[in-house]
C-alpha cells in the first residue's frame, strides 16, 4: 500500500490505533545555548577522540552542532538560539558588550532550526577569530560582567512563547568555575550577588537554567565555587552533581541528545486496588521503537507536498460511498455483519482501567511472557489523595516480598492481563538510572503462545544431553565472554542513524554521504584475544571433537554437490535456449527454473521474473 | 489450501463427574470449530464421547467391546453442524474408559486416511481420567499403552490430553489417578503429545490450543559465537498475538436480488496537490519527502538504496553478561525462540552445554540478528537459557529484542524516600500492604497457579466469536454478555476476595483516600479530558467547542460529572443559568455517571454511591421539573440491571424508596401517586 510505504521500519506488529504506544505531540522547548567563548575555553585543552588535544571552545561547539542536528530531527518544532559570551564583537538586541547571538538570515533569533543555520553553524570555528572574537569580559577596572549580559540576554530571548506551553531552558557551557577571580573585593561581591540575582529573576519566569561544565585532567571543575548557587544545587545534589571530567566529554553528545525529550505522561489512570479503593496513577512510555520520522508525499515535478485523498468504492456497483458503518467476517458461506458500536462493546470486556487480581511470585513470570514495550506507572495525588502513599506501601511489599502483580487492563484497543513489576530506584553518579515505578508488562493469552519446544520433540525417547564436561567447558566459554558493563540501550541504532544521516546530507548539500558506525557488530579484535580464543577453541573440540570444520566442510560440500548433481542432470531435460527463444520460460516452474541456475552456478534468489531474466541474461538472450 | 489441512478427532469424556465443566468444554470445542471455519475451512473434525449409557462406533460393530464410546459425529470437513455438535454434548451416565475412547479415535483417522496427511491428524483428549481403565485381555495395561503410542507414532498422529482436576477431586495419593496419569505420559514418550493438567474451569478454557498454525522459522543458520565457532540454530516465534480479526467494510449498495455480490469496499487513493486540489497527480510522479526541520527534503528511492543501512545476514554473540544487567521491562516485542538445528546432534549438545553453563552461573546472552537477507535494520537482543526438564524436548533458548539508545526515554521522577512523610506509608499501613500481597495469591503452594498465560483464553476473542455464531443464526442477536468464567480473568476471582476478605478490610481501614480539594474544578476538568474513552471526556470536548460560541469566559464553572463529586458536580451543574443547555447536560452526565457505577460495581461497591447520584438526580428533576427524564431513566436503569443480572441493586432502590415522580410533584409527570412504585410492586410479583 502507497499510505506507509516505508517498510524499512515498519513492524507488522505496531497497531496504529494504540495510542499508548504512539509518541504524541508534545509542547515544545525553547532552548537557549550559552557557550562561553573567554580565551581559557580555547587555550585549555582536553585529550580528544583522536588521542589528539583539542580545545574545550571546539569540544563545547561540536556537541552544540551534534546537539542541533539531532534535535532538528526529534524535535522540530522546538525554538532555539546559540550564544557565546565573552566575545570582542557584540551582536543582540540589547546591545550588551561581550554577547554574540549566532543566527543565520531571515531567521528569527530564537527560532525553527533550519539547514542553513545548522550549516552556517557547523563553520562557524572557522571564521570565529575574524567575525567574533574571543575576549574576557569580565577585567578588573571594568563594570562589564559579561556572565551577566549573556544570561540577560538569553532571557529576553526566551520571552516569547508562554510559559505553559513550552518548556524554556538555558544550556550554560563553559570551564570556568569562577567567573570573578579576577575581580577583587566589593566589586567581585556585587557582581556575583547580581548575576545570581539575574539567574533566579529567569528562574522565577520558569526558565530553568543548566550548566554544562568543561574541566580537564588536571584542573577540575569547581562546581561549588560559583555555579551551584546559579543553578540551585543544595546538598546531596551539589556531591552528586560534579561528573567526572573525562567521562562527561565523551558522553557530551549523548547527554544533549537525551535532554531533549520531555517529560509527560501517556495518560492518567484509575488502579483498582481492592474493596473498592482505587487510586490515581499516571502512565508513561519509557521505552518505545523510535521510527523515522513521517514521509510527506511530494511532486517529484515541483516539490511540492501533495496530500492523500481516500475513497470507499463499492466493489459490487463501483460507486463512491461514504466511510460504511458497518464490517463483516465470512462466516458459513454468509457475511455476517456487525456495526461498529458492536465491535466496540465486544472488545468493552472490563470497566475501569486496571484493576488488580492478585500477586503472584516474580519466578511465574517467564521470558516469553511478553508481546510489546512495558508500560511504566507512577502515582499521583493530583486528584485523589492518597493514592502515592498506597502505592509506595504495595510497592515496598511487593520488592520485599518478590512478587508481581496480576491485573486486567482494560484498554479500548487490546484488553489484557497485565504484570505490575515494581522497579526499585537506581542513582549513578547522581544520575537516575532506574525510577521508581511500576512496569506494566504485557501478558499473553494462551493462544498467543506457540509450543515450539514440542515440535521436534524426540519420539525415541531421548534428547541429546550436554555431558559435564561440556558444560563446565561452556562455564568456561561464558565466564570469558564477559560484557561486565553491559547497560541495556548502550547502543545506536545504525539503520535509523544512517536514515538521519542521509537526510542531513541531503539536506545540507554534504558531498559525501557520511559513514554509519555499527556500534551492534561484535568486537572481533576482543574474541580473538588469546583467553577468549582458546575456551571458545574448548568448547569446540569438547562438543564437535577435532574435526568441526572438515565436518562442516563436508556436510556443505556433500550437499551442495548433491544438489547441483541433482540440478544439472534436471536441467538437461530443457532445450533452455530453444525455450527461451519461444518464450516458453514462463511455463515451467519455479523448481525447474532455478534447477538451471544451479546447474549454472547462479544465485537462486528471487521472484519467477526475476529467475527468468537472469536465465535470459545468461544465455545471452 | 489442503495442504496444510489437519484431521482432528475431539474424545470429550462426559461421564457424570465431567458434568460440572461440560459448558466450558462445549465452549472451548466449538471456539476450535469456529475458528477452523474463519482460517482452516478445509480442516476435517470428527467427535466421539464416551462415558455416555449407549455404545456407538465401528469397532464395537466389529470386533466387539468398546462400550460406552459414542461417534458423535463422523469425521467430516468443518461446517455450522459441527459447532452444534459440539456445542450440545449429551451428558453420560456412567464413567467412561478413556483408553477404549483413545483406541475409537485411532480407527476413524486410520480407516479414513491411511497413511495420508502425515503429521496432520490430531487427537484431542478431554478428560478428568479419575477412574480406573479396564485391563487388557493379555499383557498389562502399560504394555497394551506401549502398543498404542507405538501404532500412533507410526502413522504421524499426535494427541493432546487436557486432564482437568477440579479442587474437588483433589484425594491424596489416589491410586488410580496416579496409574493414569502414568499411563498417559507413555504417549509423549512414544509419539508426539503433550499432557496438561488443569484445576480451574478458566484453564480448561485455555488449555486447548482454538487455532493450529503451522509454526514457521525466522531464520535458519548460524548462531556466530565467534568467527570460528557457529552453532546451527533454527529461529521461530515462540509468542506472537493474535489479533482481533480484521473485519471486511461492508457495502449495501449492490441490488438485494445479486446473488454473487462481494458486498466489500475497495479503497481507493489519490495524491493532490496542496495548493491546487483539483490537481491529481500520478502515482509514478510522487517523491518521498522527509522533514528536516521546517523543510521537506525530497529523496528519490534510488538515493536511498544507494546510502540505506544494508546489514548482513545473521546471527552473532557480542558477549555474557549477568542477568541482572538486563532488566525485564526492556523487553521489547514478541518473543523468538531459538533451537539447535534439530537434524543436526552436535548442535544440540552445544545448545544444551550453554544453555545449562548460563543457566548455572545465571548469565545472558546478547546478540546482534539480522533474520533476513535484505532486512534494512538490526536487531540487539538478550538470550536467555530455556533449559527442558523433559527427556524428549532439548534445551533451547529465549530470545528478547532489547531497546536501542534511540528508543529510551529518561524521564526523572522522585525517589520515594524524598517524599514528604504524609506520601509515605506509616507501620501499620506497610504491615496491611504486606499482608495483601501475600495472601492475595494467584500462585498458592500445592495448587494451580490461576491465570497463567498459558492457560488464559481471550476474552475477547471468545466473546467474539460466540457473537459470530448467535449472529449467524439471528442476525440481530446482541453482543452476549462476558460469561462466569471469563470474568475471572477481568475481575477479581470471588473466592480470592472471600477467602481474604479480613486482610483486605484491613487494608481499606489502614489508608485513607480523598479527593483534592485544593484543584480547582477546572483543572480537573482538564484532566478529565485527556481521559480519551470516557463519557467524561467526549462531553467535555463538546462542551468545549460550546463555550467558545457561547463566549463564556469563566473557566471556574463545572461542566462536567466529575469522579468524586458527582453530586455536587451535578446540582452545580444543573444550576447555571448561562446556557439552557446546562439542564440536559447534567441530566445526560448524572445518568451516565449512575449507570457507570453500577455497572462498575464490585460486588455491590458502588451501590451507595450510586444510590446517592440517583436521589440528586431525583430531586434535581423535580426542581428543574424534567419527570419524563428521571421516570424514563429509572425504567431504563431498572430493566438494565435485570438484563445484567444486577438485581441486588432494584432490591437496594426499591428498599431505599426511590419512586417515579409523581403528578403531584412535578406536572408533566403521567405517574399518578399511587403508581409511583409500580416498578418495584410488579417485581415483587
Amino acid at each position: 500500500m502507497d499510505v506507509d510505504p516505508d517498510d524499512v521500519f515498519r513492524d507488522e506488529e505496531d497497531d496504529p490505533e494504540n495510542d499508548l504506544y504512539q509518541e504524541r505531540q508534545s509542547s515544545k522547548e525553547l532552548v537557549v545555548f550559552l557557550v562561553d567563548a573567554s580565551p581559557k575555553m580555547f587555550s585549555i585543552t582536553c585529550p580528544g577522540e583522536d588521542e589528539e588535544n583539542t580545545s574545550h571552545f571546539h569540544v563545547a561547539v561540536s556537541s552544540v552542532a551534534q546537539s542541533i542536528k539531532v534535535q532538528i530531527i526529534n524535535r522540530p518544532y522546538d525554538e532555539i538560539a546559540i550564544c557565546f559570551f565573552n566575545t570582542k564583537e557584540k551582536k543582540n538586541l540589547q546591545d550588551l558588550n561581550g554577547v554574540y547571538v549566532f543566527n543565520v538570515p531571515e531567521r528569527e533569533q530564537l527560532g525553527n532550526l533550519t539547514a542553513r543555520f545548522i550549516k552556517e553553524f557547523d563553520r562557524v570555528e572557522e571564521s570565529f577569530s575574524k567575525v567574533i572574537g574571543s575576549e574576557f569580559g569580565i577585567v578588573p577596572g571594568s563594570r562589564d560582567n559579561s556572565l551577566y549580559n549573556a544570561l540577560w540576554v538569553a532571557q529576553a530571548l526566551l520571552r516569547k512563547g508562554s510559559a505553559k506551553t513550552a518548556d524554556k531552558r538555558i544550556l550554560l557551557l563553559t570551564n570556568e568555575d569562577d567567573p570573578f577571580g579576577n575581580i577583587k573585593g566589593v566589586t567581585k561581591l556585587d557582581m556575583a550577588r547580581t548575576t545570581l540575582q539575574r539567574a533566579k529573576d529567569a528562574q522565577d519566569l520558569g526558565i530553568s537554567i543548566e550548566l554544562l561544565p568543561l574541566s580537564s585532567p588536571n584542573e577540575e571543575f569547581n562546581v561549588s565555587t560559583f555555579y551551584a548557587d546559579l543553578i540551585g544545587l543544595e546538598g546531596d545534589e551539589l556531591a552528586q552533581f560534579m561528573p567526572l571530567a573525562g567521562e562527561r566529554f565523551e558522553d557530551l553528545n549523548k547527554q544533549l541528545r537525551k535532554r531533549m525529550f520531555k517529560k509527560r505522561r501517556v495518560r492518567r489512570i484509575i488502579f483498582t486496588v481492592a474493596g473498592g479503593l482505587s487510586i490515581e496513577l499516571n502512565t508513561y512510555a519509557l521505552i518505545r521503537p523510535t521510527v523515522p520520522g513521517t514521509i510527506t508525499w511530494l511532486d517529484s515535478v515541483t516539490n511540492l507536498p501533495l496530500k492523500a485523498e481516500r475513497s470507499f468504492i463499492c466493489a459490487d456497483t463501483g460507486s463512491i460511498i461514504q466511510e460504511p458503518p458497518k464490517r463483516f467476517q465470512t462466516y458459513k458461506n454468509e457475511d455476517i455483519k456487525f456495526a461498529i458500536e458492536e465491535l466496540s462493546e465486544i472488545k468493552k470486556v472490563s470497566t475501569g482501567s486496571l484493576r488488580l487480581l492478585g500477586f503472584k511470585p516474580l519466578s511465574c513470570l517467564k521470558d516469553y511472557h511478553n508481546l510489546k514495550p512495558s508500560t511504566f506507572v507512577f502515582p499521583s495525588d493530583e486528584e485523589v489523595i492518597g493514592s502515592t502513599c498506597i502505592f509506595i506501601a504495595l510497592h515496598r511489599s511487593m520488592i520485599r516480598l518478590k512478587r508481581f502483580a496480576v491485573a486486567f487492563f482494560g484498554s479500548s484497543s487490546r484488553p489484557q492481563l497485565v504484570g505490575l513489576v515494581a522497579q526499585e530506584e537506581v542513582t549513578d553518579g547522581g544520575g537516575q538510572i532506574e525510577p521508581p515505578g511500576m512496569h506494566m508488562i504485557y501478558l499473553p493469552y494462551s493462544d498467543d503462545i506457540r509450543p515450539i519446544e514440542e515440535l521436534h520433540s524426540d519420539t525415541s525417547g531421548m534428547m541429546p544431553l550436554a555431558n559435564d564436561e561440556q558444560i563446565e567447558k561452556a562455564t568456561a566459554l561464558v565466564k570469558r565472554v564477559d560484557l561486565r558493563d553491559f547497560s541495556v540501550c548502550q547502543f545506536s541504532n545504525p539503520a535509523l542513524q544512517s536514515h538521519y544521516a542521509v537526510v542531513q546530507a541531503l539536506a545540507l548539500d554534504e558531498d559525501e554521504m557520511p559513514e554509519i558506525h555499527d556500534e551492534t557488530l561484535p568486537d572481533e579484535e576482543g574474541m580473538s584475544r588469546p583467553g577468549i580464543a582458546k575456551a571458545m577453541e574448548e568448547f569446540k573440540i569438547c562438543v564437535y571433537g577435532e574435526s568441526y570444520d572438515e565436518e562442516e566442510e563436508k556436510a556443505k560440500g556433500a550437499k551442495k554437490r548433491k544438489t547441483e548433481e541433482a540440478a544439472v542432470s534436471k536441467a538437461a531435460y530443457y532445450d533452455w535456449s530453444k525455450l527461451a527463444d519461444d518464450g516458453k520460460l514462463k511455463d515451467l516452474t519455479v523448481q525447474e527454473l532455478k534447477s538451471y541456475l544451479t546447474a549454472n552456478k547462479l544465485t537462486v534468489a528471487g521472484k519467477k521474473e526475476v529467475l527468468i531474466t537472469r536465465i535470459l541474461t545468461h544465455l545471452g538472450k | 489450501m489442503a495442504r496444510n489441512k489437519e484431521a482432528l478427532i475431539l474424545l470429550i469424556d462426559v461421564g457424570p463427574s465431567m458434568h460440572s465443566v461440560l459448558p466450558e468444554i462445549q465452549k472451548v470445542c466449538s471456539l476450535l470449530i469456529q475458528k477452523k471455519l474463519v482460517f482452516n475451512k478445509y480442516d476435517e473434525v470428527g467427535v466421539v464421547v464416551f462415558g455416555t449409557k449407549d455404545t456407538d462406533n465401528d469397532l464395537m460393530k466389529e470386533v466387539g467391546g468398546y462400550e460406552h464410546v459414542t461417534v458423535l459425529q463422523p469425521i467430516k470437513v468443518v461446517d455450522g453442524d459441527l459447532v452444534d455438535v459440539t456445542q450440545q454434548l449429551p451428558q453420560g451416565t456412567l464413567p467412561g474408559d478413556f483408553m477404549d475412547a483413545i483406541v475409537v479415535g485411532m480407527d476413524m483417522l486410520i480407516k479414513k486416511y491411511q497413511d495420508t496427511i502425515k503429521g496432520k491428524k490430531r487427537i484431542c483428549l478431554i478428560t478428568n481420567a479419575m477412574y480406573p481403565i479396564k485391563d487388557p485381555y493379555e499383557g498389562t495395561k502399560e504394555d497394551q499403552v506401549y502398543t498404542i503410542a507405538e501404532q500412533m507414532a507410526a502413522h504421524g498422529m499426535k494427541i493432546d490430553c487436557i486432564i482437568y482436576r477440579g479442587d474437588q477431586n483433589r484425594v491424596p495419593h489416589n491410586t488410580t489417578i496416579e496409574e493414569n496419569d502414568m499411563l498417559l505420559s507413555i504417549f509423549s514418550k512414544k509419539t508426539k503429545a503433550k499432557a496438561v493438567h488443569v484445576e480451574s474451569s478458566t484453564s480448561l478454557l485455555g488449555a486447548l490450543r482454538t487455532r493450529n498454525l503451522a509454526p514457521v522459522t525466522t531464520f535458519r543458520g548460524d548462531l556466530e559465537l565467534s568467527p570460528t565457532c557457529k552453532i546451527k540454530v533454527w529461529v521461530y516465534k515462540k509468542t506472537s498475538e493474535e489479533k482481533f480479526p480484521t473485519l471486511k467494510k461492508y457495502s449495501d449498495k449492490a441490488p438485494s436480488t445479486d446473488k454473487f455480490a462481494t458486498h466489500e469496499i475497495k479503497l481507493d487513493y489519490e495524491y493532490k496537490s496542496v495548493q491546487d486540489p483539483s490537481k491529481v497527480v500520478p502515482p509514478e510522479q510522487r517523491i518521498k519527502g522527509y522533514r528536516y526541520g521546517p523543510q521537506v527534503i525530497p529523496i528519490s528511492s534510488a538515493e536511498f538504496e544507494a546510502a540505506k543501512f544494508k546489514p548482513e545476514k545473521g546471527v552473532k554473540l557480542l558477549g555474557f553478561t549477568n542477568a541482572s544487567n538486563v532488566m525485564r521491562h526492556y523487553y521489547m516485542k514478541d518473543v523468538n525462540i531459538i533451537i539447535a538445528d534439530p537434524g543436526n546432534k552436535k548442535a544440540l549438545l552445544a545448545v544444551s552445554a550453554l544453555a545449562r553453563a548460563m543457566k548455572e552461573m545465571n548469565k545472558v546472552g546478547i546478540l546482534r540478528c539480522v533474520w533476513r537477507q535484505g532486512q534494512a535494520n538490526v536487531v540487539i537482543g538478550v538470550l536467555t537459557p530455556n533449559v527442558s526438564d523433559k527427556d524428549n524436548i532439548a534445551d533451547s533458548f529465549y530470545f528478547n529484542v532489547l531497546p536501542f539508545a534511540e528508543d529510551v526515554r529518561e524521564f526523572e521522577f522522585p525517589s520515594f524516600s524524598n517524599l514528604p512523610k504524609s506520601l509515605q506509608p506509616n507501620k501499620e499501613q506497610q504491615e496491611a500492604a504486606d499482608k495483601l500481597v501475600m495472601m492475595m495469591d494467584l500462585a498458592p503452594a500445592g495448587k494451580e497457579e490461576a491465570l497463567r498465560p498459558e492457560f488464559t483464553p481471550n476474552p475477547v476473542l471468545e466473546r467474539f466469536y460466540h457473537h459470530l455464531e448467535l449472529k449467524s443464526k439471528n442476525p440481530d442477536a446482541a453482543v452476549p454478555p462476558l460469561d462466569s468464567t471469563l470474568k475471572r480473568i477481568t475481575e477479581p476471582d470471588h473466592e480470592v476476595v472471600s477467602q481474604n476478605k479480613l486482610v483486605i478490610d484491613e487494608f481499606c481501614r489502614n489508608f485513607e483516600i480523598k479527593e483534592n480539594p485544593k484543584l480547582k474544578k477546572s483543572a480537573r476538568r482538564l484532566l478529565r479530558d485527556q481521559k480519551s474513552g470516557s463519557f467524561e471526556g467526549q462531553v467535555g470536548k463538546i462542551e468545549d467547542k460550546l463555550m467558545d460560541i457561547v463566549g463564556s469566559t469563566s473557566a471556574v464553572k463545572v461542566e462536567t460529572i466529575g469522579e468524586l463529586t458527582a453530586v455536587q458536580d451535578f446540582e452545580a451543574m444543573i444550576s447555571r443559568r448561562d446556557s439552557p443547555e446546562w439542564v440536559s447536560k447534567a441530566i445526560f452526565g448524572m445518568k451516565n455517571k449512575v449507570l457507570d457505577l453500577v455497572e462498575n460495581s464490585y460486588e455491590g461497591d458502588n451501590y451507595p454511591k450510586a444510590l446517592e447520584c440517583l436521589v440528586a438526580l431525583r430531586k434535581g428533576c423535580v426542581i428543574e421539573q424534567e419527570p419524563k427524564q428521571f421516570n424514563n431513566f429509572l425504567r431504563h436503569i431498572y430493566r438494565f440491571c435485570e438484563e445484567k443480572d444486577l438485581k441486588s441493586f432494584c432490591e437496594l432502590l426499591a428498599s431505599k424508596d426511590i419512586m417515579f415522580i409523581t403528578k403531584t410533584e412535578a406536572e408533566d409527570s403521567d405517574i399518578a401517586e399511587k403508581d409511583a412504585r409500580s416498578l418495584f410492586v410488579k417485581a415483587e410479583t
